[in-house]
């Protein structure tokens, strides 16, 4: 069984080399991810995680392959431009502005909206503990709460493919269980969701599939229904199943 | 002159050096770039204006209407064209520019102007004034400079508080990344920041060719004087670009009470007295406005 996405991939993915410098960190990566799916990207440090994000968001060019989101090509396509076509990041280590106030970064977050369900209030809704914070310059904010911050950002923006990058990094892990609660009311909403982690129990309670990287290949893409944790774990830590078995 | 009057005649001078800073604070506080050719840029104004005096009779106060857009759209390309290119983690870069820019602007004037000393006349508004008391008069002029460097940061500052724009500006000054992926063109951003800043130059420039004589030469003085508010306010604090104009204009005039031939000297020592004691600057912030 491969991860191919049931009928028209919001995001495809297709043979993706990146490279930074003359350093390769992403090899012939191919990922597709249906428009409502929630897809695990699974794998240690350095696999190449959050280059493969920086890849969909436009940061860095991509050297070989193609990545196509709505049917289209994003070849070209500034970083600036993709935001407004739907696509939100929600950075690892948060990136809040720092000099604006936690409902300024949520106002900045919704400069390009598109229309939806997410504003200031129902972003409020979402995670009540930002209200009393809203006057509050976001550097001073615990790392969940900025975290929070972050992804309600992103949500102002009404994404139709909403990018989670390391989520869980840093924070203590009941803030990371509340923060992941929050995560079937936004898939609710529509939007598709595509989430990095090292936290693999995390990431698979949450995901309809998950692909593991390793060192920047594909290790392991598959249904999570249809995968043990072991073969997971397996493909993260790049132990051969045949070693292991 | 009493010290009353050498105190007010500074805040008024204040006014004037606060209308020249608001353009290096805001390049600064929004860009981290230190624009060292700012003063030769608010000379290029001035020059500009003379022009449109000269050739189309203007008033030198009806050609802002040109000169000031004439500027900011100059702001926007060379920030587009030029300056972009030298923002970097390393404010090296761009010192180096416009030091460079500085010299050559100097020199273009020079070329096509001469070394000649040159005035904006505007007539009897430049020399009038109330009387306010036997020996306190205050020259129609400097007050309406003043007045138009408080409205023109009191405004920029409304601007970056509380108007969407302003708030991308200031998002994108914090991380520039982070705001393309809000989906705001950083470059633009910044080219926008810049034209409000070459703008207020432009303004400085006619009205400080107004008050005093000014030739290409002139520009290393204003930058200085610039610079000099900016710090003393603190970098990166509109308002504390206001409060250092002031506080420099009245270290000057005081000065001059003191002993006339030594006016530059003494904003100069409380320059220094400020970066002794408080070198983060009076009211220094870590963001613009």
């Amino acid at each position: 069984m491969t991860g191919q996405a049931p009928g028209g991939a919001l995001l495809d993915l297709a043979g993706v080399d990146v490279h930074y410098g003359d350093l390769q960190a992403i090899f012939g990566v191919s990922l597709a991810v249906a428009e409502g799916e929630t897809v695990a990207v699974l794998g240690a440090n350095g696999a190449g995680k959050s280059t493969l994000l920086k890849a969909i968001t436009g940061m860095l060019p991509i050297t070989a392959g193609d990545v196509r989101y709505d049917g289209r090509s994003l070849r070209g396509a500034p970083a600036h431009r993709r935001a407004g076509m739907g696509i939100a990041l929600v950075p690892e280590g948060r990136r809040l502005f720092a000099s604006l106030t936690v409902e300024e970064n949520l106002l900045v977050g919704g400069h390009r909206a598109r229309p939806g369900p997410w504003n200031r209030r129902s972003v409020y809704e979402l995670f009540p503990l930002l209200r009393p914070l809203r006057k509050r310059p976001a550097s001073v904010l615990s790392g969940g709460e900025q975290q929070a911050v972050a992804i309600g950002r992103a949500l102002m923006s009404n994404p139709r493919l909403l990018l989670l990058d390391e989520v869980s990094l840093g924070l203590a892990p009941i803030v990371v269980k509340q923060l992941y609660a929050a995560l079937p009311a936004i898939t609710a909403s529509g939007a598709t969701v595509l989430v990095v982690e090292q936290d693999m129990h995390q990431a698979m309670a949450v995901a309809d599939r998950v692909h593991c990287l390793l060192e920047g290949r594909t290790a392991l893409e598959a249904p999570v229904s249809e995968v043990t944790g072991d073969q997971v774990a397996n493909a993260y830590f790049g132990m051969l199943p045949s070693v292991v078995s | 002159m009493t010290l009353v009057n050498a105190v007010v005649q500074g805040v008024l001078l204040g006014g004037m050096y606060a209308l020249f800073a608001t353009g290096l604070s805001l390049m600064f506080g929004v860009m981290r770039i230190v624009n060292l050719a700012h003063g030769d840029f608010a000379v290029f104004g001035a020059f500009f204006a003379l022009v449109l005096v000269d050739s189309a009779s203007l008033s030198p106060l009806v050609t802002l209407l040109i000169v000031v857009p004439g500027m900011a759209a100059f702001g926007y390309l060379l920030q587009r064209g030029l300056l972009q290119r030298a923002v970097v983690a390393s404010p090296l870069p761009a010192l180096l520019v416009t030091f460079g820019l500085s010299i050559v602007v100097q020199n273009l004037l020079l070329e096509l102007f001469s070394a000649d000393q040159r005035r904006l006349q505007i007539g009897s508004f430049e020399t009038g004034s109330f009387q306010l008391t036997y020996d306190l008069a205050i020259g129609y002029f400097p007050a309406v400079v003043f007045a138009i460097a408080v409205a023109l940061l009191v405004g920029l500052s409304l601007f970056l508080r509380r108007t969407q724009l302003g708030r991308l500006m200031r998002a994108t000054s914090d991380d520039q990344e982070t705001a393309r992926l809000m989906g705001v063109d950083n470059r633009n951003m910044y080219a926008l920041a810049a034209a409000i800043a070459f703008a207020t130059v432009g303004l400085a420039g006619v009205l400080n060719g107004v008050q005093t004589n000014f030739s290409p030469a002139s520009g290393p003085t204003l930058l200085i004087f610039a610079f000099e508010a900016v710090i003393i306010g603190g970098l990166g604090s509109l308002w504390g670009t206001l409060l250092g104009g002031i506080v420099l204009g009245v270290a000057q005039n005081v000065g001059a009470w003191i002993e006339p031939a030594q006016q530059v000297l003494a904003g100069h020592l409380v320059f220094l007295l400020v970066l002794a004691l408080r070198p983060r600057g009076l009211l220094a912030k870590g963001a613009p406005a």
